[in-house]
């Protein structure tokens, strides 16, 4: 289960890498996509299928179609040569690379102390996440309704043409 | 190494590499990918010391956390589309409307 762990997260890594190194902004979404079914994959081996079948539906299935709408409306960008230019800004690259090494050194030698480590009894199904959601997190999850609900909202407004403005020349 | 190391080692590598994107590239739409990303490398950590706990509080906050993902990409795309309409790109560059 190791190796196919590290393969699939070598792939994961590898379509990230992608989503930011890509010229065309096409080619990082599709990338995006390997991303977010690799990780799904890595869900599975971890106990979440409920997530794991979240995570196809709604990344993979919905935010990158909507992306994929969006380039398609206007992700045309002559004048970026952003990933071209991958040298300029040496501090941005510094304090990332300070945090990442501090993170992968505790990761590495760090002892985390953890109640189990045999897994869940009752994994990630979806019958126990529906019981947990349910139950001991039924107001989080009426919260997230009502987020949802005002995005939505939210985003028909931003999105709607205003009366007074002119219409879009074609083309 | 365990296997839950080789997951936590992974989330922060596709952190570390998201933060790079939204740093280094100009172009919105980029950046909002990058975001998912970093979000995403989040949940993959979250899932993994759930786990390790031995308890679903991680998965819960994994979806409440895909729930403010999709709000947010549907409101950022939206301000996109908006600004689009009036300044006929999405080069970051050029997002200062506020600023004078």
């Amino acid at each position: 289960m190791s190796v196919f762990a590290f393969l699939i997260g070598t792939l994961s890594l590898a379509a990230a890498i992608g989503v930011v190194v890509a010229a065309k902004p096409v080619h990082s979404a599709l990338f995006l996509m390997a991303n977010f079914a690799t990780l799904a994959i890595l869900y599975v081996l971890l106990d979440a299928q409920f997530l794991a079948a979240a995570q196809v539906i709604i990344y993979a299935g919905g935010i990158v179609i909507l992306i994929l709408f969006v380039i398609m409306l206007i992700g045309h960008d002559p004048a970026d040569h952003s990933h071209q230019d991958l040298t300029r800004p040496a501090m941005a690259s510094l304090v990332l690379g300070a945090i990442l090494l501090m993170s992968l050194g505790l990761q590495l030698t760090g002892h985390l102390e953890v109640g189990t480590d045999g897994g869940i009894a009752s994994g990630g199904s979806p019958s126990a996440i529906g019981t947990e959601l349910f139950t001991r997190f039924l107001l989080p999850f009426e919260f997230v309704a009502i987020l949802l609900l005002v995005a939505l909202i939210g985003a028909l407004i931003m999105g709607r043409r205003e009366s007074g403005e002119p219409e879009e020349p074609a083309g | 190494m365990d296997s839950n190391n080789l997951f936590l080692v992974l989330g922060a590598l596709i952190f570390v590499v998201g933060a790079t994107g939204v740093l280094l590239r100009r172009n919105a739409l980029i950046i909002f990918m990058c975001v998912e990303m970093m979000l995403n490398s989040v949940n993959l950590s979250l899932i993994t010391l759930s786990r390790m706990w031995g308890n679903l509080e991680g998965q819960i906050f994994v979806f409440v956390i895909m729930a403010v993902a999709a709000a947010e990409m549907a409101i950022g795309l939206a301000i996109l589309i908006a600004h689009n309409r009036h300044v006929r790109n999405i080069n970051i560059e050029t997002l200062n409307l506020l600023r004078n």
